[in-house]
């Protein structure tokens, strides 16, 4: 296990290079950051040329890299075009998607499971078809109707919630953008729930386990469901990459000041720290979230060694 | 496993007389590179396999079928399959032909109609542009079909080419093709497709399939080095290079047949929620842009005022809605037929 783990870290190392980089040229050499910087006029060609040095544009872009990847082991980020230092953005917006990211987790874990195992263990039964349609529906609308749809009705026709959050985004607020942000993971975590809990209600161990006179919920809990539950914490670690691309369109609907928004307004108006900044974290954040995910494995499922 | 000094089938006979030759009489080129080991296993087969088959025959009187054919008769049998495969022709009819469905230009808009309810002739309404709402969602079916089904025909592309070869040929290539693989799978889609986009000036169709394509392919690419691997290992791939056939005879004829199925499947899927990816990208205003007519776009704008006119946001996102249900539940429906698990 010990020697599974170093070479999972060993691997990330140029995994994590090559993501970093790719996202760096990405944004680096395609767009002309100074030109954004001039809203679109033409600037004063020295103003442009010190703009440039100050920012290390005027290095190739493997010394660009380089340097900024320095800076972000210490923890700087860079400064964002307006003056703040993106890791005070950070700082801000984090905690609050973060507490949408574990509602929506929450909600999807729950009901997905939940709604998986029901309609598993009653293939073909009414349960099972009703959550079926439901899911696929789900999947089949795209998040930002749904947002909007919710929003709609629940915000401004029916007055249940308030259509936007408020700055500092409280806990409450929070609720029904972490639902419609999780709305198509759990429909995905409930259909694989379901498959897993089919196969495996068939397995031999089920059998055994009922025929020594275990009482159902015994079986489900501890035998059927921790069995099926590998896929799903495999799910849930790449699930982790849509709910940050999911956050992006929620907190743009629900004007939620998050990571998602920090991102979409330093897209829009081409402030290349916030993004590269923002993006950097979030795909370490994935990273380390599948790695975590590849070593519980090891402890949800004993059969799995390794060398 | 994969020893490029293998003989092809096409070379000479060793010269008669040795050993080897005198064990096959007749032609059996290829086999001068293996060792007398393996020679003896040949040899076995040889022997047993035309009495084996000769017993089939007789006990099992049915007509064998593929996994393909029994997957055809599955399908067949699945009214699932027969109404998304009704929905995905009508799709494809308004993609190739929008204007037998509506004689209406979708980009010819009349100011004074914004936002109008559905009249005689426009029975959809009007958009905050005046635009027919009907012919925009009919003529919008083009680009959400072309970006689904050619994103779907990049990444599986990608995806089989490099995830089989890291699968085949193991070792050194694996180590290299995966680590490529981790790198592209770990930008989430949505991410850096909002990343690479908005900084793209250019806001074309092919612009959107070409990056989905080249950021989408991992999650291919990991199913087929499994299911190649997978396939590798069976005895019908040792049969074929025992009897001298090359990497290239063993991939094309024998592993890639076999280790399609799981790929049809994931790349069936996929094509709905490339479809819906686009819209959500058009929606954010980096994917295609106005004058393209996209779902995507149309429901962006409809989000403005559909408070008012809420037709505007309902048709493009009820059509968006359904095509992607249409291709999941095709996807589903092949996954069914296909995975014998689930038999």
């Amino acid at each position: 296990m010990g020697r599974y783990v170093i070479r999972r870290l060993l691997q990330m190392i140029p995994v994590f290079i090559g993501t970093t980089f790719l996202i760096f040229f990405m944004v680096y050499s395609l767009g002309d950051p100074v030109a954004a910087f001039f809203a679109g006029k033409a600037p004063n060609p020295a103003v442009a040329a010190q703009i440039r040095h100050q920012l290390w544009l005027d290095r190739p872009l493997w010394a660009q890299y380089l340097h900024y990847m320095a800076g972000v082991f210490r923890g700087d980020f860079g400064t964002s075009f307006n003056g703040t230092p993106v890791s005070t953005l950070m700082a801000n917006a984090f905690p609050i998607t973060i507490r949408l990211a574990i509602i929506a987790f929450l909600f999807e874990m729950i009901f997905g499971i939940g709604l998986g195992v029901a309609s598993g263990l009653r293939r073909g039964k009414l349960t099972d078809t009703l959550v079926l349609l439901f899911t696929l529906v789900v999947i089949s609308i795209p998040v930002f109707v749904i947002g909007y749809l919710a929003q709609y009705f629940l915000g401004v026709k029916w007055g249940v919630i308030s259509p936007s959050v408020s700055f500092g985004a409280p806990w409450n607020e929070l609720i029904v953008p972490g639902i419609v942000l999780g709305s198509t993971s759990l429909a995905y975590v409930a259909r694989l729930t379901r498959t897993t809990v089919a196969e495996n209600s068939r397995a031999d161990f089920v059998r055994t386990a009922v025929a020594k006179g275990l009482p159902r919920r015994r079986v489900i809990s501890n035998h059927l469901l921790r069995n099926s539950l590998i896929p799903v914490v495999t799910f849930l670690g790449t699930d982790l990459g849509a709910l940050m691309g999911g956050a992006l369109v929620t907190e743009r609907i629900f004007n939620i000041q998050g990571v998602g928004y920090n991102l979409y307004q330093g897209i829009v108006t081409q402030n290349t720290p916030t993004v590269v900044g923002f993006v950097t974290v979030l795909v370490i954040i994935y990273l380390v979230a599948n790695l975590l995910v590849d070593l519980l494995y090891a402890v949800l499922d004993p059969r799995i060694r390794y060398v | 496993m994969s020893d490029p000094l293998l003989p092809r089938p096409d070379q000479p006979d060793r010269p008669a007389g040795t050993e080897k030759s005198s064990v096959f009489p007749s032609a059996d080129s290829g086999m001068g590179g293996l060792e007398t080991h393996d020679m003896i296993v040949g040899e076995d087969l040889r022997e047993t396999e035309p009495m084996a088959s000769a017993s089939i025959e007789v006990i099992d009187r049915e007509k064998p079928r593929s996994l393909w054919q029994d997957a055809w008769r599955d399908l067949r049998r699945n009214w699932i399959f027969w109404v998304s495969a009704a929905i995905i022709a009508l799709l494809l009819v308004m993609t190739v032909w929008p204007s037998l469905f509506t004689s209406l230009d979708p980009l010819s808009c009349d100011l004074s109609k914004s936002q109008a309810g559905a009249e005689s002739g426009h029975p959809f309404g009007f958009d905050t542009q005046g635009c027919d709402v009907y012919a925009r969602t009919v003529y919008g079916t083009r680009n959400s079909i072309i970006v689904g089904v050619f994103t779907t025909l990049g990444v599986t592309v990608l995806g089989v080419v490099l995830g089989g070869l890291a699968g085949f040929y193991g070792g050194w290539w694996d180590s290299v093709l995966s680590r490529i693989t981790d790198i592209f799978f770990g930008i989430p889609l949505l991410l850096g497709a909002i990343v690479f986009l908005s900084s793209v000036t250019s806001g074309g169709v092919w612009v959107v399939v070409g990056f989905l394509s080249l950021f989408g392919w991992p999650q291919v690419a990991r199913i087929a080095r499994g299911s190649v691997i997978t396939a590798k290992q069976q005895d019908y791939v040792t049969a074929a290079r025992a009897l001298g056939a090359g990497s290239k005879r063993i991939m094309v004829r024998h592993i890639l047949p076999n280790a399609a199925a799981p790929i049809i499947v994931v790349a069936t899927i996929l094509l709905g929620t490339f479809i819906s990816l686009e819209a959500t990208l058009s929606f954010l205003g980096v994917g295609l842009r106005p004058p393209a007519v996209s779902w995507g776009i149309d429901i962006s704008a409809a989000v403005q005022g559909f408070r008012n006119a809420p037709h505007m946001l309902f048709y493009p996102a009820g059509a968006l809605s359904i095509t992607v249900l249409a291709f999941i539940m095709l996807g589903d429906a092949v996954r069914e037929a296909l995975d014998p698990k689930l038999r």
